[in-house]
């Protein structure tokens, strides 16, 4: 039996296909569309508009955590770039409120890219450092309080729409498509893979694992940042306290979902997308279905196992041999 | 280091200032063990303590727990050692307050809880305690909801706190209460927005996909404020008119939901009063100069606010508290 | 060499009881790993009260004969008996119950425990449900009296020296009852001194009648201490000899050396024309060398050249491979090409010259096992050209399937990931990364190890052609046959020193045997 993939993200696509049906099953009008002040407008179009911080988040994400790493940051990075681009939104042009926002970002990333690949400190506990940190900075930006802004430049990354589509939606697309042409158009993601599946090979065969490592960390905070602005937008003001809080682990659960292996190795910017996806899918189908709100973290963790266990090779090989047994 | 000499500081200007008001025997001095700021409504709490101090010509020092216990316990042995008149504490957390109260009981200083309670166990070792009554919170909003609908059916959607917290709790089974005999009222979705302006809007947003675009929502009831703004935003993205085709009650009182109702997006906010320092201060000066025990818990007034309360008037007297 | 002060318990004067039956008999152990072969039909056999060293090279068999003899790899064939009594056990706590217990290299005990605790884990004095903290201290400090060892017993284990970590180890294997006790390499990472220690304390053992298998690559401290040798090579048994009566040379010839047959004996006959050095040699590493790693050498390659370099395990053969490539940054000498001066300081500075390198560990530092053998093929060339410089598809297709068809390489499917290949065809694709980078310089280093008997000989074919078409090679390797079918110069080391150069007519397989067991006074001057 060939270990090729023909079957890549057969799993993932049937996972999110079929919360869809669910949510379908539970609220009939799941699929209605309707046009709202030039805006399209439905459950199914919230899926996606909810969906677009985490999937900007495991885009960056994904990459990270194929070069065996983890950024636990992203959440406190969102919050950071949410509390500059809200404090400055009124005061300042939109591309400067953007640059701050996004270069931010950007830093964050670099710090995290040095204490991993210069300075060796593990992933996990280099990141953290930021994750608590990056917050308490956040908190320092907004003096403490929601600040609000008023500013329609800034509120359009949240409630804008292009084409009749939310532009969170439309940015995470755009993000997905350069990323995936950068990556696979170059050979940065061959040689992201060969760093995260075999580091020290990888170093003699002449690849520069040290710059690989930053710049993915680099892009995983330039994503966050985004996400950042994407959330702040969206409720007209930046809450430092709430931002982005655990959601690098629904972005780390994205990555999973995706099939992506924790040791590094192959990645799908794609499939990262479509775990977010899949995330944000059960979410509104929570919401959805009245279900009592202690319900909400049993019903997602079931589906989770579910969607893991499916892509199990123990499991489907389990499969294969009951198969054959009917057979 | 910093707040050790902030601290000598701090002594030092408040040992000048008591003997330089030795004369006045009335001038109290209290030492106020806040938890931290971990929210606006903290923060505007502590700014009130320091103007209602003022107003009394009460020294106040407050000292930042920073959300740790054992930085109470440190602040109110200090104020013991220095001698306060009284202590007010804010409580992190309800147990584990036994020996340093002692302490305070022992050197004769009455302590006065503000905002949050602690073990019934250790009600002989304060004075009083200045609270809301969160299930009065909800009773309020509930009522006020009840009364403006009047006969006509009624469903509403509820916005609910983080999961487990008691507040969430309370201020659900306030309104539950309260909405009880209106048979015409039905809380038709109840979900969790976790007290966040974004989960509150995706909540929402869901509720209106659910309830046939929010055409069957009469009105919207969110256990804080932060949330009913989420909320408001996913009506207004809807097309719907909050404050107009739905009703919305919320309750804390937080500024920006005074510039919703000026806007005629929102209806009514039950004010979380930051003012616990003032009624604690009334207590303890009719306990100092008349020796008037006070009731073992006083409640803050559950206040109502609408359109008719002049909400810009009150949003900008809000404002610089620090929300 | 100064002797150990405590002599008393030398084996010499205890006498081993009259074997009947063997302490331990391993008769026909046989294991293969994906149809290769590891082991096959090996007879060891330990006697009480003797300490038996187990020698070979890299890849000779040892960790996988101690493996199957003790239960943590399933045996295919064989028997192991113990007294007599055969034994099969079926994990490394199996073995240790039947009395077989093993350290290894890398101590596995809890660094972070106390001493007294590692020595009772899992068997702690107990009453009434708790540890009886104080007992086991008192019973841990009476153990490792035995050993010479008065430490505390209270402080963390990790507090210690890896040589009092190894002995702490060791006093715990055999205060479990062990009768036999297999040390696999203990003494790498000891200094003189400590292995003096150590070695006291094997004395002192054997001569309680406890069997020692002794894995080790020093030889001067298979001659200090052991009574018994056995030499593996490829996973067969070369022989057992009692160490008096083996000459160091006779030793090397067993461990390095095959029976002289075949046509890979032979030195080829080059054509002059064709291998003629140029002169000063192209390629000169002058006072190259790292403290501590390898002492300072100088190496001057022409094109065209194949260079061995020869050594026993732990002369310093892949710790030069590494200089030369730059994985290593030398702190003394310099690199000079074509007579300009040239900076190495990484892999990257040394491929920018042309320079690869097939390192000895194929599988963790050599492939990358998830991706394919087309992309495992590009690796080099992509990494030169950099990110922003994609080889198309195309390219990329064109070249693997180019090398793919050069070398054979099998299955020839570009897209399936190489770790799913044999070794062999690992190995050529490895080669294959290289060639596609039309280097000056190639260093191999063991290319030939774990390798089934066609694709070696293929490896050879290659290794002979390429150095006709003009590319340097430098190749490592412990088949000194293999070395002097196509090795031009041979450069011979010890103790991560260059001791010799042989050329000519001087490269064949005795004389590289001699210079490797020489004496090691003449360096001393």
């Amino acid at each position: 039996m060939s270990l090729t993939l023909p079957r890549k993200g057969l799993p993932q696509i049937s996972a999110f296909i079929i919360v869809l049906l669910i949510n379908f099953a539970v609220s009939p009008q799941f699929f209605d569309l309707r046009l709202q002040d030039g805006r399209l407008f439905g459950s199914l179009i919230d899926v996606f508009n909810r969906g677009a911080p985490v999937a900007l988040l495991s885009l960056g994400m994904v990459l990270v955590v194929a070069t065996r790493g983890i950024d636990l940051s992203v959440g406190a990075v969102m919050a950071i770039s949410g509390a500059l681009a809200a404090t400055l939104a009124d005061t300042q042009p939109l591309p400067v409120v953007l640059l701050a926002a996004l270069g931010a970002g950007l830093l964050c990333g670099l710090w995290n890219g040095i204490l991993v690949a210069v300075l060796r400190i593990q992933p996990i506990v280099a990141t953290l450092i930021l994750m608590v940190a990056g917050r308490g900075v956040a908190q320092l930006i907004t003096e403490g309080r929601i600040v609000t802004f008023t500013s329609p430049g800034l509120a359009w990354f949240g409630g804008g729409s292009i084409l009749g589509l939310p532009v969170p939606v439309v940015l995470t697309a755009s993000v997905l498509a350069v990323a995936a042409l950068v990556v696979r158009g170059s050979a940065l993601g061959l040689l992201i893979e060969a760093t995260g599946a075999n580091a020290r090979a990888s170093a003699l065969a002449g690849i520069e694992t040290r710059m690989t490592t930053i710049a993915v960390y680099v892009w995983s905070g330039f994503c966050a940042s985004l996400a950042g602005i994407v959330a702040a937008a969206d409720i007209l003001g930046a809450d430092a306290n709430n931002a982005g809080l655990w959601l690098e682990l629904d972005a780390i659960l994205a990555v999973v979902i995706a099939g992506s292996s924790l040791l590094g190795g192959r990645f799908s910017l794609a499939l990262a997308v479509l775990g977010a996806l899949i995330i944000q899918a059960m979410n509104t189908g929570i919401l959805l279905a009245g279900f009592r709100p202690e319900f909400n973290l049993v019903v997602k963790a079931v589906v989770v196992l579910v969607v893991l266990l499916a892509q199990s090779p123990r499991l489907s090989g389990l499969g294969v041999l009951l198969a054959r047994r009917s057979a | 280091m910093r707040r050790l000499s902030s601290m000598t500081t701090l002594l030092a200007a408040t040992m000048l200032a008591g003997g330089l008001n030795a004369a006045s025997a009335a001038e109290l001095t209290v030492g106020f063990s806040q938890i931290g700021s971990e929210s606006g409504w903290r923060a505007a709490e502590t700014s009130v303590s320091k103007s209602e101090a003022k107003k009394r010509n009460i020294t106040l020092k407050i000292a930042d727990a920073q959300q740790k216990q054992e930085n109470q316990i440190k602040a109110i042995r200090s104020f013991v050692a220095q001698g306060v008149d009284a202590i007010f504490l804010a409580p992190v957390v309800a147990s584990g307050w036994d020996s340093v109260l002692k302490e305070a009981k022992e050197a004769k200083i009455p302590v006065i809880l503000l905002d949050r309670d602690i073990d019934p166990a250790g009600k002989e070792l304060y004075l009083t305690a200045v609270t809301s009554d969160s299930v009065h919170e909800g009773e309020v909003a509930g009522k006020w909801l009840a009364k403006t609908v009047g006969s006509k059916p009624c469903n509403v959607v509820e916005l609910q706190g983080t999961v487990g917290a008691s507040v969430a709790t309370n201020r659900k089974k306030g309104f539950d209460t309260a909405i009880a005999s209106a048979s015409n009222i039905k809380v038709v979705r109840s979900q969790t927005g976790d007290f966040t302006r974004a989960k509150g809007k995706e909540v929402m947003e869901s509720f209106i996909k659910a309830e046939g675009g929010g055409k069957s929502i009469c009105a919207v009831y969110a256990h804080n404020d932060d949330m009913m703004v989420g909320a408001i935003q996913a009506m207004k993205e809807a097309g719907l008119k909050p404050g107009k085709d739905v009703l919305t009650v919320s309750i804390d009182a937080v500024p920006d939901i005074f510039k919703a109702i000026a806007a005629g997006e929102a209806n009514a906010t039950v004010e979380l009063t930051p003012d616990m320092a003032g009624p604690a201060f009334e207590a303890l000066t009719a306990y100092k100069s008349k020796g008037t025990v006070p009731p073992k818990w006083i409640q803050t007034e559950s206040k109502l606010y609408t359109a008719a309360d002049n909400p810009q008037k009150v949003y900008d007297s809000k404002k610089g508290l620090g929300y | 060499m100064s002797l150990p002060p405590t002599m008393s318990l030398s084996p010499t004067d205890a006498v081993p009881p009259i074997d009947a039956a063997p302490l331990l008999a391993v008769r026909g152990l046989s294991k293969s790993f994906a149809g290769f072969p590891a082991l096959a039909g090996i007879d060891v056999t330990l006697r009480h009260g003797e300490i038996h060293a187990l020698l070979g090279e890299n890849g000779a068999g040892k960790s996988t004969f101690i493996k199957a003899v003790t239960g943590v790899i399933a045996r295919d064939a064989g028997t192991v008996a113990l007294e007599g009594a055969e034994i099969a056990p079926r994990s490394a706590q199996e073995a240790l119950q039947a009395g077989i217990a093993t350290v290894y290299q890398e101590v596995s005990l809890l660094p972070n425990l106390s001493v007294a605790q590692n020595l009772f884990l899992g068997r702690q004095p107990m009453r009434f449900g708790l540890v009886r903290e104080g007992e086991m201290r008192r019973r841990a400090a009476a153990l490792l009296r035995d050993f010479d060892l008065d430490i505390d017993v209270g402080a963390p284990l990790g507090d210690y020296s890896v040589a009092v970590q190894h002995l702490v180890a060791i006093a715990r294997a055999v205060d479990m009852s062990a009768r036999i006790l297999i040390l696999d390499e203990p003494t790498a990472s000891l200094d003189a001194h400590e292995v003096e220690i150590l070695f006291r304390v094997m004395r002192g053992l054997a001569g309680r009648g406890l069997g020692i298998l002794f894995v080790t690559h020093f030889l001067d401290q298979v001659y200090a201490i052991s009574d018994r040798i056995t030499v593996l090579r490829n996973g067969r048994l070369v022989g057992e000899r009692e160490t008096a009566a083996l000459p160091r040379m006779e030793l090397i010839r067993m461990m390095l050396g095959r029976e002289l047959s075949e046509a890979t004996s032979e030195h080829p006959a080059k054509d002059a024309a064709e291998t003629a050095p140029e002169a000063g040699g192209a390629i000169r590493f002058e006072g190259f060398g790292k403290a501590g790693y390898v002492a300072p050498f100088d190496l001057a390659l022409a094109s065209g050249e194949v260079v061995g370099l020869a050594g026993l395990l732990g002369s310093g053969r892949t710790e030069t491979a590494r200089l030369l490539f730059g994985a290593e940054a030398a702190d003394s000498g310099r690199l000079t090409i074509d007579g300009r001066s040239v900076r190495l300081a990484s892999p990257r500075d040394a491929i920018a010259q042309g320079f690869g390198y097939c390192p000895e560990e194929r599988k963790t530092e050599g492939i990358v096992a998830e991706l394919t053998v087309r992309e495992n093929i590009v690796l080099a060339v992509q990494a030169r050209r950099g990110a922003l410089h994609p080889l198309s598809r195309r390219e990329q297709d064109e070249i693997a399937r180019r090398f793919i068809t050069m070398l054979d390489i099998r299955p020839p499917d570009p897209e399936r990931p190489i770790g799913l290949l044999s070794g062999g065809n690992q190995q050529k694709a490895l080669l294959a990364r290289w060639l596609a980078t039309q280097p000056r310089l190639l260093i191999l280093d063991e290319p030939t190890r774990g390798i089934d008997v066609g694709a070696h000989a293929e490896i050879i074919r290659l290794i002979r052609q390429l150095c006709t078409e003009g590319l340097t090679l430098v190749v490592i390797s412990s088949e000194l046959e293999e070395i002097v079918s196509y090795a031009d110069r041979v450069v011979v080391m010890r103790d991560r020193r260059q001791i010799a150069t042989l050329e000519g007519e001087a490269v064949n397989v005795t004389a590289i045997l001699q210079a490797i067991a020489a004496d090691a006074a003449p360096l001393a001057a």
